[in-house]
């Protein structure tokens, strides 16, 4: 398994769950280790260490961990500060924080530990994707451990009270999405806030809070105990770091990776995926952060780094790192209108575009993926989708038209021969080809 | 002050503001369907999408954007254009379009706003999304198809009417406006919602396909519902009023208004007294006005005036309660009296028979102690405020009488007088908060005053606004909740019993055991007329067939509420005036024309021969009158003066309204609230889980 990040290197050691996931063997691969003395350093170093790891957020939108953190106010007012983990993992083709909260519960609960005390927060909560009801399992059991080792919990060892406390959610995407999460966190239906205000200033129940992706959460603990030096040291500047892939589709095994940033698509199909099915040429696109993002096309897979500058730079993102790889026996307008479908079911209703628009944009797409609908909707679904685009309170309807932007801006020509050919004598259909003995 | 430039002009705004509210000061108008002043912002249409720099370079919604000092605001570019166009056109794609058969059509946002941002063709050639129409009860009709899920009427029932019974169930473009399990809605503020919908998703149910909006004359008025005196526009086409709605007025009502004060206008169609009438052989019979006049001139010149009741209505307006005022009082009638209910208040100071904080002030106090009254049901929109005072300014309320369900938390202290005492022990919690309270104030309501113990009961609220320094300097808590319209304008005339005379209570007494020659109840419904011995002479001036008219012996017909012009003052003591909306039924008159021409009978003739040149009469009798719609606020009042001597009994303070849809012989009359009562008053639909 060559790859580029060595196994000395790896943070997740037990990703795929072939040893003890409890405390005991937790222990054995370093968590808990010398947690007490990073609390000592004090919460300016270690928000200053993650800052300069360079860790972006693992959500999806790539925004500075360690940024986050700083803005959550320096001195605790009249209004406790709170950390929300967000492990509503439910992007299509992500699942990665699964792994973690499987196989690593006690590195992600140390996290919750030092990044509660870096913002001053003594109480965390954990709020666990509907259907992942054995990874709740889990990480209930190793929250119990640690409480009963005293880790975690009131007067515990490392001297900073601290309380986690697992949520378990419906199973709505939408919940996802940090506010929406808040909101579902307090009991109301899951409706994504407007912001501002933005949670560091009002979060949860109008607390200061900072949400976190699981894997940002789980990998602080390393991070500091091996240097943030270490951690910037894989990646290009400002995507720095290790990450998790989750690749799945028509690659010959498909898997969860722990790999350094920036890796070549190619490489990491290639030496962890056993290629793509049928071989390098059969590849026709990939999605590769999650079905949220764009897809791009096999010529520019061939040498596109997977982190998020250079993936920002074809318009389409590293999103959750989740790759989809499609091969040329690919459906990839039906794929789209599948993925069209999602959204509609997930969208909360609250803004007019996403909630009218996403329905629209289904019902197209899947007209298109039977070549049933006419050659100027193209251009209509185009317009619909950048009508949607940035007009609502939270990144849904982004997500909705981002794919659909993407499958036409490398493959319209397959959604155009689609019509055709079924046009293609069938006079009744109207735009066809009229035969000349007609 | 902060600076920001709206499409290059530049304005300067109070820090807080929104976006939308700087370009409106600058302006501009920006379209919205979920945006209200008065509720919360949720930010959802995405309608009043404007470009702002610095910032990110995608439109940005104005509602819930707060400006900031050197913005750069931009309204009509080509960006915000296309965005909000994109917007209406989602917005339009699922929307019936039915115009034609909606009731909102021709004061419909959405309408408004497709003029200006609306595609001229279609690019939308799937079906429409269909709803099932929702049963929210009498008042509200649904069209769910038509929805645009603003949320407005979510948030109205949530926030305002402190009853969450309307919500958005299901998600995306499955997502509908629903009631729990589809039960009526039980607000007594539901008409609100109507008003509130930019569409025609929700529309008056009462009302449904009566008119077009721009077929009706608009005539402002005065609500006589309850004694708030919500501020009101009648809405009239030929000679029926078709619809009354809000008109604003901040101090009052500001949009609001009750279900009864909306709806129970169908009452002015029916059971209507459109010809004098009079009793002869044992039976009404139709009559001329010389004959009505005829009857009553010799029936009042052939008796004492000692033995001569009066008793004004609930309803009355003060000139016709002046005009009565000089009529009898000037012939020498003792027996005056316009508390048909009995209160034992009015007399003294003014001060201590009005709502003292006024309206608008309620919502700064920080703790309410109520006595003897449910103000949900005698006046919902005042309840509104109280709920804004716990909700902004986290109020505490305590309530002396029934427990009741009054949309905010109450602190219930008991049901009788000897609560004040239990109250004023040490450490009581909510004595504590009144005692310790920046602006307490105390609202005594008819419950305590409509008893025999009335007097005492006032005098002991009183003894407890003083021992919690309740009036203070700059601020007077002591509050009086009328439950009658005319109520207030009543006691500031001194339309009370004069040197010995009877109230109503001992009237209705006297009545039943031959005491009373002659009874004149001038539109007083609220009294057991059945009880009036037969020696009694009843005469009924009045609008509606109801408790007083069906014992009259000669009926006056008079003017309702809408068909004269009149003064009303509410339980602040704020003097408004109303415009005539239609005229009076029949030969129905005015209520004060018809006391001129009897005076002219009985050979007294009152000295005014116009409205104009009665109400001249009434201000310079009473200077109260002529400060119209003023109220000034923290007057002092020695409350030591306040109420009467004597014990209260035992008995528990019960509110005086029992149904809130019956409490006058208009509301009586109406079907719709006769609908109300029976879904929500009678026979609340039984919740699945009970």
């Amino acid at each position: 398994m060559p790859g580029i990040l060595e196994d000395k290197d790896r943070i997740f050691t037990n990703l795929y769950g072939l040893h003890d996931p409890m405390l005991a063997g937790a222990r054995q691969r370093g968590a808990w280790n010398a947690t007490a003395d990073i609390l000592s350093m004090g919460r300016d170093w270690v928000i200053t260490q993650v800052k300069n790891s360079g860790l972006r957020g693992r959500g999806g939108a790539g925004f500075g961990t360690g940024l986050k953190w700083s803005f959550m106010p320096k001195v605790v007012g009249e209004r406790p500060h709170y950390l929300v983990v967000n492990a509503d993992e439910s992007e299509p083709g992500t699942c990665k924080d699964r792994e973690i909260l499987r196989h690593d519960p006690h590195l992600f609960i140390e996290g919750c530990l030092i990044a509660s005390f870096a913002m001053q927060a003594n109480t965390c909560y954990v709020y666990i994707r509907g259907e992942y009801v054995r990874e709740r399992e889990v990480l209930e059991a190793a929250v119990a451990e640690a409480r009963r080792e005293r880790l975690i919990g009131p007067g515990n060892i490392h001297g900073w009270d601290f309380e986690l406390h697992v949520t378990h959610g419906a199973g709505a995407y939408i919940c996802g999405e940090e506010t929406a999460l808040l909101e579902s966190l307090e009991g109301k239906k899951g409706l994504p806030r407007l912001k501002p205000p933005f949670p560091a200033g009002s979060g949860l129940y109008g607390c200061p809070t900072t949400v976190n992706n699981v894997e940002s959460i789980a990998v602080v603990g390393e991070i500091i105990r091996r240097g943030s030096a270490w951690f910037a040291s894989f990646g290009r500047p400002n995507n720095t770091g290790t990450k998790l892939f989750c690749v799945s589709g028509h690659v010959e095994r498909p898997c969860n990776v722990e790999e350094a940033m920036s890796i070549p698509l190619r490489q990491l199909l290639e030496d962890h995926c056993g290629g793509v099915r049928g071989g390098w040429n059969n590849l026709k696109a990939v999605i590769p952060g999650g079905s949220s993002v764009a897809m791009i096309p096999a010529e520019q897979c061939q040498d596109v780094l997977m982190d998020f500058d250079a993936l920002r730079d074809l318009k389409s993102g590293l999103g959750t790192a989740a790759v989809i790889v499609m091969d040329k026996s690919t459906d990839l307008i039906r794929a789209i209108a599948r993925i069209a479908y999602f959204y509609k079911h997930e969208s909360c209703g609250q803004c007019t575009p996403c909630r009218e628009g996403t329905g629209w944009m289904w019902r197209v797409m899947e007209r298109m993926a039977a070549g049933q609908a006419e050659m100027h909707e193209i251009d209509m679904l185009l317009d619909v989708a950048s009508q949607i685009e940035g007009h609502t309170i939270c990144a849904l309807g982004d997500a909705a038209a981002w794919p659909i932007q993407g499958l036409f801006r490398h493959f319209r020509h397959e959604v155009e021969d689609r019509i055709s050919s079924y046009r293609s004598g069938k006079p009744h259909v109207q735009g066809a080809t009229l035969l000349a003995a007609e | 002050m902060p600076k920001a430039k709206v499409n290059g002009v530049e304005v300067e705004f109070e820090a807080g503001m929104s976006v939308l509210q700087v370009a409106e000061l600058a302006g501009e108008e920006i379209p919205r369907f979920c945006y209200h002043e008065r509720l919360s912002i949720p930010g959802n249409c995405r309608m009043c999408l404007v470009e702002v720099k610095p910032g990110p370079p995608k439109p940005q919604a104005s509602c819930a954007l707060p400006a900031s000092d050197n913005q750069e605001i931009t309204t009509n570019s080509p960006m915000v254009k296309k965005a909000r166009e994109g917007v209406m056109e989602f917005l339009l794609i699922n929307h019936p379009l039915d115009c034609p058969i909606c009731d909102q059509g021709g004061e419909c946002d959405l309408q408004d706003q497709a003029t200006g941002y609306g595609r001229d063709d279609s690019r939308y050639a799937l079906n429409k999304r269909a709803v099932e129409e929702k049963q929210m009860g009498p008042t509200v009709k649904t069209i769910m198809t038509r929805c645009i899920h603003c949320t407005r009427c979510v948030r109205f029932m949530a926030e305002i009417a402190g009853q969450q019974e309307v919500g958005l169930l299901n998600r995306g473009e499955d997502a509908e406006i629903s009631t729990y399990l589809e039960t009526a809605v039980s607000s007594e503020l539901s008409g609100n919602i109507n008003d509130l919908c930019p569409v025609g998703a929700l529309t008056h149910r009462p009302w449904a396909y009566n008119y077009r909006p721009w077929e009706l004359k608009k005539v402002e008025g005065v609500d006589v519902h309850d004694a708030l005196g919500s501020n009101v526009v009648f809405q009239v086409r030929g000679a029926e009023v078709m619809r009354v709605l809000p008109r604003i007025n901040d101090a009052v009502n500001e949009e609001w208004l009750s279900d009864k004060s909306r709806y129970a206008i169908d009452g002015l169609m029916r059971r209507r007294l459109d010809r004098p009438y009079v009793r002869r052989g044992g039976k009404l019979q139709e009559a001329s006005w010389a004959e009505a006049f005829e009857a009553v001139a010799a029936k009042l010149g052939d008796s004492s005036p000692d033995r001569v009741g009066v008793i004004a209505g609930d309803l009355q307006d003060a000139e016709s309660m002046k005009a009565a005022l000089d009529l009898f009082g000037g012939a020498g009638v003792p027996n005056l009296d316009c508390r048909q209910d009995g209160a034992q208040i009015g007399g003294g100071p003014r001060e201590a028979h009005l709502f003292n904080t006024t309206v608008l002030g309620l919502e700064e106090a920080d703790a309410i102690l109520l006595v003897g009254t449910n103000p949900r049901l005698e006046s919902p929109v005042l309840n509104t405020r109280i709920r804004k005072a716990w909700f902004l300014n986290n109020a505490r309320v305590g309530l002396i009488g029934e427990a009741a369900d009054l949309t905010y938390p109450v602190e219930h202290l008991g049901e009788t007088h000897r609560a004040f005492e239990e109250a004023a022990g040490w450490g009581h919690p909510f004595a504590e908060a009144l005692r310790g309270a920046r602006r307490p104030a105390i609202i005594v309501g008819g419950g305590a005053l409509a008893r025999p113990d009335g007097g005492a009961l006032v005098r002991a609220a009183a003894q407890a606004a003083q021992a919690f320094d309740v009036v203070r300097e700059g601020w007077n808590g002591w509050n009086v909740l009328h439950t009658a319209a005319s109520r207030v304008g009543g006691l500031d005339m001194g339309f009370l019993p004069r040197g010995g005379g009877m109230g109503a209570k001992a009237m209705m007494g006297a009545a039943g055991q031959g005491g009373l020659d002659v009874l004149f109840l001038m539109g007083a419904d609220e009294l057991d007329t059945r009880a009036i011995g037969p020696d009694t002479f009843v005469i009924y001036m009045g609008t509606h067939g109801d408790a007083g008219a069906s014992r009259a012996d000669v009926i006056l017909p008079g003017a309702a509420y809408t068909e004269k012009p009149g003064t009303w003052v509410n339980t602040e003591g704020r003097v408004q005036f109303a415009s005539r909306a239609v005229f009076p039924k029949g030969e129905a008159r005015e209520d004060w024309a018809i006391l001129r021409a009897l005076s002219e009978r009985l050979g007294a003739t009152l000295p005014y021969d116009s409205i104009g040149a009665l109400r001249e009469k009434l201000i310079s009798d009473h200077p109260a009158f002529g400060q119209v719609d003023y109220v000034p606020t923290g007057r002092p009042l020695d409350l030591s003066l306040v109420g009467l001597d004597g014990t209260p009994s035992d008995e528990p303070l019960r509110s005086p309204v029992t149904n809130f849809y019956m409490t006058n012989p208009i509301a009586r009359a109406s079907l719709t609230m006769a609908d109300c009562s029976a879904v929500r008053v009678q026979a609340p639909v039984p919740m699945a889980a009970e």
